[in-house]
């Protein structure tokens, strides 16, 4: 029996010390202590300040370049194949949802052609379904799982790309992670714990970026949009587009220009931001091409003395400049505001450019002030809700009351040393999940107290009467516990963030509380009934 | 100490005046909640953006909520805490995910132009990053003659932001700045000529919510909350009769009610933390029940010729010393979280006290009531089915 209680009492010592360590390893100062607790306790954003952001990739866009691509080179099979057509177009889907509508359309097939038009789609676009419409109309649908590729592929290369962004950022930790059911949300989740101006990096991962490098048709520019339609007497010559310039948040004015680009943004090599040197105040990114795409460059400026080029990203012209002379592997982009345009522009291209663009679904962002107050009110209530609990436990059940006080305090060490070694995230709900243990870890105490005190009254002896106390409420206690783990299963699986944190923490607390209250205290009570006199009185 | 020592109530005996409060307790929930069209959601639920703005000194509410009227194009909310911090929330609905953004921004430029000295050309210590400030200071202190290099630079606005955030994020003063190590009379200088102190913050939080995600989260809540208590309801009848699971899960179905029927009169909000209490409390108030129904169960394999309603009396008024003693115990925890926890919890800990107390409540006065009267009602049919039988054998 001695023997037996004292494996048990080195046991709990044992798990005890393992606990201390687990929060505060070995410190030598108190500043080391202060890192250490830093370092194991690993705090959610709502405590350290940070943006939470889940976006979601618009993943109709890839499948429209995907669609223009092929009208591009089926507009180039034609002709070489000597098939005459009337035109192609295709359906504009706006919404995620509607990303599998996407469908080219061809109008005025050759009739005589038919075969041959028919053999080159099978051959060379077996990714589309071709259905005929009538005898010279057609209609080009997505094969499903061609369609299935792209979303997929859309979204990862997205997350990579997001991903790169974010590291370039130079965050502590940051999470770049698919968000829900990817085959069909295409959502991201990214945190940035302790960012520092959250508008600005949303814009920064927001960029879609896709830069190129396109001729500038020897016309122009005009003032609107209206105006440059009229020049051209409403129709725009075959393979070309009216596209805005602007510079420095003014307009520039409206430019002609080629739909293929001579340069992509994957051409791209490198990219630095720095001084305009024209235009004093303003700023540049320079960038530098790939071989291949510098011996694509060197070829067409070559070709092409004296004409312009323009830089478009996203859209919009960004510079336009005419051709002193053959410029190989390098360019710019000038007329920036500010610095910082140029250092997010040259991050972002080369980052890359994102395959689709994004839109936000959800922001939180906690300023780090609100974190500090957050941790300290946390804290604060914590210490006054425990000592509460103690001094009512100790007037009511006096040195049995000291029993469950210990119970409880080990309960609150086991639940904060699990959290560090599962490298749980603690956060504002999980800390109130913690305060709440404490008022449901007394329970059980209470409990077995309570049972105690009824098995005294019915004339049992003292030791027969904790046996049957601690015997009794075991099954109470797996009961009430079960059930509330039950409904924390449920927070956990359909909550979020720091309401998940709030589940952890009370069914680690809960799991801890069964070994505290049950064993730790039985093990005290046995102590304190183990000695060789005869226990006449039970402090309870 | 004790406190109820053989205590001997009879509180099936005045189960009726009880059920009647209960019963009017929820129809008055379910009343507020109908004038009102349901739940008042918080943002997380609904779709919109919610900015907390904290400030200097009590907080000029109708002015805000003035100049972003105008500002804005849906009429903004502006609430204050009770507490008596200097915040306020400042909340707009979303019509599209576009539009959330357009308001965060028309938000944060009118606050400026309202509090701040957009037109000094001077940077806003309270409003700015670090990175700003240090990109505002190199020149400057460059210029005046202070030996600092880029990295430096960063380092020190560094620490003044921290030396703010650590203030509740709001300094009142530049020359409170003094006490920032490495901050010197030259450099303090320079911060006066480039920066200057807005009255207000509004990097505390912000929230934005797209209105898809919000009506996910919303079913997302209502699929935990109901499949939490189908999940308790089977492992109550698997550990007892399956008349206890339906008394304890009603009784918790009432305290879910009751509390947001109580939350709806008060005109609070049904946010993402405060579906994380309930459900909480869901678990607690199950605890109790369940602890009851145990002794039930218990005192009925010992004694088998009491009636049921004895049994059930006896049960709780032995249980009865710990009931108030858990129940306390929790709620002096909870009550803690309520007046201490700071202003994010609030709704999350108001919750709890409210629910504690109901929780304990049902399960004295609720779920027991319940079993008694389906065994009351299902003896009655076992004595009437044979006069029925009898009947018809007659005819």
């Amino acid at each position: 029996m001695q023997q037996n209680l004292r494996i048990k009492t080195g046991a709990i010592v044992a798990i005890i010390l393992i606990c201390i360590f687990g929060i505060i390893g070995f410190p030598k100062s108190l500043d080391g202590l202060k890192a250490n607790v830093q370092r194991n306790i690993h705090l959610g954003l709502d405590l350290k300040g940070g943006s939470h952001l889940v976006l979601q990739v618009q993943v109709q866009d890839a499948a429209k370049t995907t669609a223009d691509q092929a009208i591009e080179a089926m507009r180039e099979d034609t002709r070489t194949r000597n098939i005459a057509v009337g035109g192609f177009d295709r359906n504009d889907p706006e919404q995620l949802k509607d990303a599998d509508t996407i469908a080219i359309n061809i109008h005025g097939v050759d009739q005589g052609k038919t075969q041959l038009f028919r053999s080159l789609v099978s051959e060379k676009y077996s990714d589309w379904i071709l259905t005929p419409v009538n005898a010279s109309d057609y209609r080009m649908t997505m094969k499903p799982s061609t369609l299935l590729d792209l979303k997929r592929n859309t979204v990862t290369q997205s997350l990579e790309t997001i991903d790169r962004r974010v590291n370039a950022l130079g965050l502590t930790e940051p999470t770049v992670q698919a968000h829900g059911d990817p085959a069909t949300q295409s959502e991201i989740l990214v945190e940035l714990p302790g960012v520092d101006d959250p508008a600005r990096v949303k814009d920064l991962i927001g960029a879609t970026a896709q830069l190129k490098i396109v001729e500038v048709k020897n016309e122009g520019p005009w003032k609107t949009r209206e105006e440059a339609l009229a020049g051209k007497g409403g129709i725009l010559p075959l393979n070309t587009e009216l596209r805005e310039y602007m510079s420095a948040g003014a307009s520039g004015g409206w430019y002609l220009i080629s739909r293929s680009p001579v340069i992509t943004g994957q051409d791209m090599r490198s990219a630095r931001p720095a001084a305009d040197p024209d235009s004093p105040g303003r700023w540049e990114t320079s960038f530098t091409l790939s071989q291949d795409g510098a011996r694509r460059f060197e070829k067409f400026t070559s070709a092409n003395i004296g004409n312009r080029l323009a830089v478009v990203l996203d859209a919009q012209i960004r510079s336009v400049a005419t051709i002193q002379s053959t410029i190989s592997d390098s360019g710019r982009i000038n007329g920036l505001a500010s610095e910082q345009e140029s250092q997010d522009l040259s991050l972002v291209l080369k980052t890359g450019a994102l395959p689709a663009g994004i839109k936000y679904l959800q922001e939180r962002t906690i300023g780090p002030s609100l974190g500090v107050d957050s941790i300290r009110e946390g804290i604060l209530s914590g210490i006054v809700g425990l000592i509460a609990v103690i001094i009512v436990m100790l007037i009511y059940y006096k040195k049995a009351g000291l029993n469950a006080v210990l119970a409880l305090l080990l309960n609150t060490i086991l639940l904060i040393a699990a959290l560090a070694y599962f490298s749980a995230t603690l956060t504002l709900p999980g800390i109130a999940g913690i305060i709440l243990t404490v008022g449901m870890a007394v329970d059980s105490n209470v409990l077995i107290f309570e049972r105690i005190r009824e098995e005294l009254r019915t004339g049992k002896s003292i030791p027969a009467a904790v046996d049957a106390g601690f015997g009794k409420a075991w099954w109470t206690i797996v009961d009430t516990h079960v059930t509330t783990i039950v409904s924390c299963l449920f927070l956990f699986l359909f909550g979020t963030g720091p309401v998940r944190g709030f589940a952890v923490t009370l069914v680690i607390g809960l799991l801890a509380n069964v070994f505290t209250a049950v064993f730790v205290s039985k093990v005290i009570f046995d102590w304190e009934l183990s000695g060789d006199k005869r226990v006449t009185a039970l402090s309870i | 100490m004790e406190l109820f020592k053989n205590t001997n109530f009879d509180f099936l005996g005045y189960k009726w005046p009880f059920i009647i409060a209960s019963l009017v307790l929820t129809a008055a929930g379910f009343v507020s909640l109908g004038i009102k069209g349901g739940p008042k959601y918080g943002i997380e639920f609904k779709g919109g953006m919610l900015m907390t703005v904290k400030f200097a000194g009590t907080p000029p509410v109708e002015q805000v909520r003035q100049v972003l009227t105008s500002a804005l194009a849906s009429v903004p909310t502006v609430q204050t805490f009770e507490n008596g911090s200097n915040e306020i929330v400042i909340g707009t609905e979303g019509e599209n995910d576009n539009s959330l953004g357009r308001n965060r921004q028309i938000v944060v430029d009118t606050l400026a132009k309202t509090f701040g000295q957009p037109g000094s050309g001077k940077l806003d210590l309270n409003n700015s990053s670090s990175s700003a400030l240090a990109s505002r200071l190199l020149e400057p202190l460059q210029r005046a003659g202070v030996q600092l290099s880029q990295v430096e630079v960063e380092k020190l606005s560094a620490s003044v932001m921290q030396y703010r955030d650590e203030r509740g994020g709001l300094l009142t003063k530049i020359d409170d700045l003094k006490a920032v190590p490495g901050l010197t009379q030259q450099v303090l200088t320079v911060l006066n000529q480039e920066s200057y102190v807005a009255p207000y913050t509004a990097a505390r939080d912000i929230e934005i919510v797209g209105p898809k995600v919000g009506a996910d989260l919303r079913q997302q809540a209502i699929n935990a909350t109901l499949l939490a208590l189908g999940g308790m309801l089977v492992y109550i009848w698997f550990r007892f009769e399956w008349i206890y699971g339906v008394g304890a899960v009603l009784a918790v179905f009432h305290d879910t009610l009751i509390t947001i029927g109580i939350f709806s009169l008060m005109d609070k909000e049904i946010t993402l933390t405060v579906i994380a209490s309930l459900l909480t409390l869901v678990g607690y108030s199950m605890n109790d029940t369940i602890v009851i129904f145990d002794r039930i169960r218990e005192n009925l394999q010992l004694n088998r010729k009491e009636t049921l309603q004895d049994v059930i009396n006896r049960s709780v008024n032995q249980t009865l010393s710990r009931t108030i003693m858990t129940s306390g115990l929790t709620f002096l925890a909870v009550l803690s979280l309520f007046l201490f926890g700071g202003p994010v919890l609030h709704g999350f800990s108001l919750a709890l006290v409210i629910g504690i107390i109901i929780g304990t409540y049902s399960s004295v006065f609720v779920a027991s009531p319940l079993v008694l009267f389906w065994h009351n009602w299902a003896d009655g049919r076992k004595k009437k089915a044979p006069a029925v039988a009898g009947a018809k054998a007659r005819s």
